[in-house]
């Protein structure tokens, strides 16, 4: 009994669950995809998921097509988002909780369940499936991801800097251009990796937007694996993870900085 | 009229929230060159003033004239002046320097230029080497200095100063308080100051503004203030004081504390009760009782650094503070004089309570937001009077529900042998209170008032 007290006892033995989890459910994946990524089919060490991808057309090209669909949907978030957050947070133009909320309820509801209404929109409005319904769809489904870290820094940023600003002689566009904009790029940039991440990866979306016509990135994952290429699949997630690291190392330092001061 | 000395004027300046009138006819002038400060205690007002003065808070009535020009339309950033925030508000996206040259850059001063600008700021307040440093490296008096810079690079014409050294510790406010007022004078600039701290009013100010609620109390040099409070909000507020009831005999004869005094007031008229001001370091204590203009037995005696403090009950049960030199028993009986010139008259701002009111019937009386008994006044419903009751007739309550009215406990008042309290009631007024009991700031009563205590005239 003494025992099992002294286990609880330990600050760092609580700790064991999660370690357990993060091994199991994070690590070990991870391990696998790299393992499965550099072994061949019977199990022999190869690079051959990578020269497969560098030479068939077909798969880099899904990944351009995926990395530009991904940031086409970011800028058009960043582009209505920016706006709105400002509006939301600015006191002359709104100071209802309610607006702010109606603008992130859509984040409680199931992303496939709001993919799926848009095709009931598109078919209803009787407008053809495809590029274009796929990128109403997801700046529809991750515009709040970007509104809401925007809308937090700005409503966290100290008013009197505001007045600072407005103090030493700047019109109001000044003060959002020199003020505003530079003190909130954290939240856009923790906005941009809200948006931009899981667009590139995405999958269900495109598959049911565009009636499987417009191939992403992730859907070329996904029939690898599908279709038993796990090698190959596991290579391709490499891939896509390693370039989502480097974005969010980027965009770290970017945002690093001006985070800590606020 | 237009006094070519003065920089800014200030003409019934008016402004609310909701209900609460949080300036009420603001009438003040600002010479060229001169170090103003507003004080009060906390929401009386001041920085709502200076944000009005610089243009971030709009007046619902009056006129705010710089140099002549009504400058109530203008917006802030193109007001002459420049404002040190109370917490600093540097830009953290840029280092001292850049934060420094933010407003110079904006009015496109050639770079050189801005260069010289910026080390002489930095000089002005003995930061030379530090611009690159990143703001937020800075410790709290370091940021002050950057923000002070910040603002007297532009050379404003008026420099306003929200509670600047309000977040500093006290050795540094010392060391800053000098260091302004010498920056006040070798940079001629007009200086606009808020503080809560009387003391740092006194030492820096040619002109000290005392507000309260909304009001301006007094304004004079620190010594007038200090010497001449016009009430006792003034008086208590500015320094340590006793304030006592008194009473005018006649010119230059006062009485108070049960003792009459020669004092150097006149124009009171005679038999007029007056408050008397006398600060604690000017009663002088002996030993010798008999050759004192009166007695008391010392009740506290502390020391506090240069003087003792100390609180003595007079013979005629008074408290009174003093401050000496000298050390005295506690026990002790003590002698003590007060030189005429020392002793301070000031006109009662009030005697005695009067509220408007309308009679509901005979014996009842709609007042304040309640409806109190009174006794048969053989007036009809509908009737407009005005109701007097005395200080010491309102009746507090520690249980608010048990009152006719609710009242928070506004302001204290020690006057030697009783408590002047001033309570604000639900609806917004003020009801002045004479009791033995003592009670908190802020604390909540219920209010009630004998029906024998109301003494009602109709009004025509």
């Amino acid at each position: 009994m003494k025992k099992i007290l002294d286990i609880f006892g330990k600050r760092s033995n609580w700790a064991i669950p999660y370690a357990l989890f993060m091994a199991v459910f994070v690590a070990l994946p991870l391990l696998l995809i790299l393992f499965y990524a550099f072994t061949g089919n019977e199990g022999e060490f190869s690079f051959a998921n990578f020269t497969k991808f560098v030479t068939q057309p077909e798969a880099v090209n899904t990944f351009i097509y995926s990395i530009g669909i991904a940031l086409i949907t970011t800028i058009l978030c960043i582009l209505l988002g920016y706006p709105a957050a400002y509006i939301l947070s600015n006191r002359n133009l709104n100071r209802s909780e309610v607006t702010v909320v109606l603008f992130i309820l859509p984040m409680w509801i199931n992303i496939l369940i709001r993919t799926l209404a848009t095709v009931a929109l598109f078919d209803f409005m009787r407008w053809p499936l495809g590029v274009g319904a796929l990128i109403f769809g997801m700046v529809y489904n991750f515009l709040p991801f970007m509104i809401y870290p925007i809308y937090n820094t700005m409503q966290k940023m100290d008013h009197s800097l505001i007045e600072a600003a407005e103090d030493l002689g700047a019109t109001p566009f000044r003060v959002f251009w020199k003020v505003i904009l530079p003190l909130s790029m954290p939240g856009v940039m923790s906005g941009v990796m809200m948006v931009f991440m899981p667009t590139i990866s995405t999958f269900a979306i495109a598959e049911l937007l565009t009636m499987n016509n417009v191939k992403l990135f992730g859907t070329t994952i996904q029939e690898n694996i599908n279709n038993g290429m796990w090698n190959y699949g596991a290579a391709l997630s490499l891939i896509m993870l390693v370039i989502i690291g480097i974005t969010s190392l980027f965009s770290d330092e970017e945002g690093g900085d001006s985070d800590s001061l606020i | 009229m237009a006094n070519k000395n003065t920089i800014i004027k200030i003409e019934h300046l008016s402004k609310s929230f909701g209900d609460k009138k949080v300036l009420d006819d603001i009438n003040l002038e600002v010479r060229r060159g001169e170090f103003v400060t507003l004080l009060g205690p906390s929401g009386c007002g001041k920085t709502t003033l200076l944000r009005t003065i610089a243009g971030f808070a709009q007046a619902d009535e009056g006129v705010i004239s710089m140099e002549g020009h009504d400058i109530s339309a203008v917006p802030p950033h193109k007001r002459p002046l420049n404002t040190v925030f109370q917490r600093y508000a540097l830009f953290p996206h840029l280092n001292v320097y850049d934060n420094i040259a933010f407003g110079l850059k904006l009015k496109k001063v050639p770079s050189e230029e801005i260069d010289s600008r910026v080390r002489k700021a930095l000089k002005m307040v003995s930061m030379t080497d530090y611009e690159d440093r990143d703001v937020n490296s800075l410790s709290g008096g370091q940021q002050q200095r950057v923000a002070i810079a910040r603002a007297i690079v532009n050379r404003p014409k008026v420099l306003l100063l929200d509670e600047p050294l309000a977040a500093l510790d006290l050795k540094m406010r010392k060391d800053m308080q000098m260091e302004l007022k010498q920056m006040h004078s070798t940079l001629g600039i007009t200086f606009i100051y808020v503080t809560h701290d009387q003391e740092e009013a006194l030492t820096l100010s040619d002109t000290v503004v005392v507000m309260s609620e909304g009001k301006i109390q007094q304004i004079g040099t620190p010594i007038d203030i200090y010497n001449e409070p016009v009430n006792s909000f003034v008086a208590d507020f500015i320094g340590e004081s006793n304030i006592l009831n008194g009473k005018m005999i006649r010119d230059c004869e006062v009485e108070f504390a049960g003792h009459v005094f020669e004092c150097v007031d006149k124009g009171f008229g005679e038999q007029s009760p007056v408050d008397v001001v006398i600060r604690p370091e000017d009663i002088y204590v002996i030993t010798n009782t008999e050759n004192a203009k009166f007695t008391g037995v010392v009740k506290s005696c502390i020391f506090k650094g240069v003087h003792y403090e100390m609180f003595v009950e007079t013979d005629k049960g008074f408290e009174l503070m003093i401050q000496d030199y000298n050390a005295f028993e506690v026990g002790s009986t003590v002698g003590m004089l007060i030189k005429p010139s020392d002793i301070h008259v000031m006109q009662k701002e009030r005697t005695c309570n009067s509220f408007e009111g309308v009679m509901t019937d005979s014996t009842h009386v709609q007042m304040l937001g309640g409806e109190f008994e009174c006794q048969e006044t053989g007036l009809q419903a509908g009737d407009k009077v005005t109701v007097r009751v005395a200080f010491d007739k309102v009746e507090l309550l520690d249980y608010k529900e048990d009152g006719t009215l609710m009242g928070e406990v506004h302001f204290i008042l020690y006057k030697g042998n009783h408590y002047h309290l001033t309570v604000l009631t639900d609806d917004g007024d003020n009801i002045y209170v004479d009791t033995n009991d003592i009670w908190d700031n802020c604390d909540l009563v219920g209010i009630n008032i004998a029906p024998k205590h109301l003494r009602i005239t109709k009004r025509v």
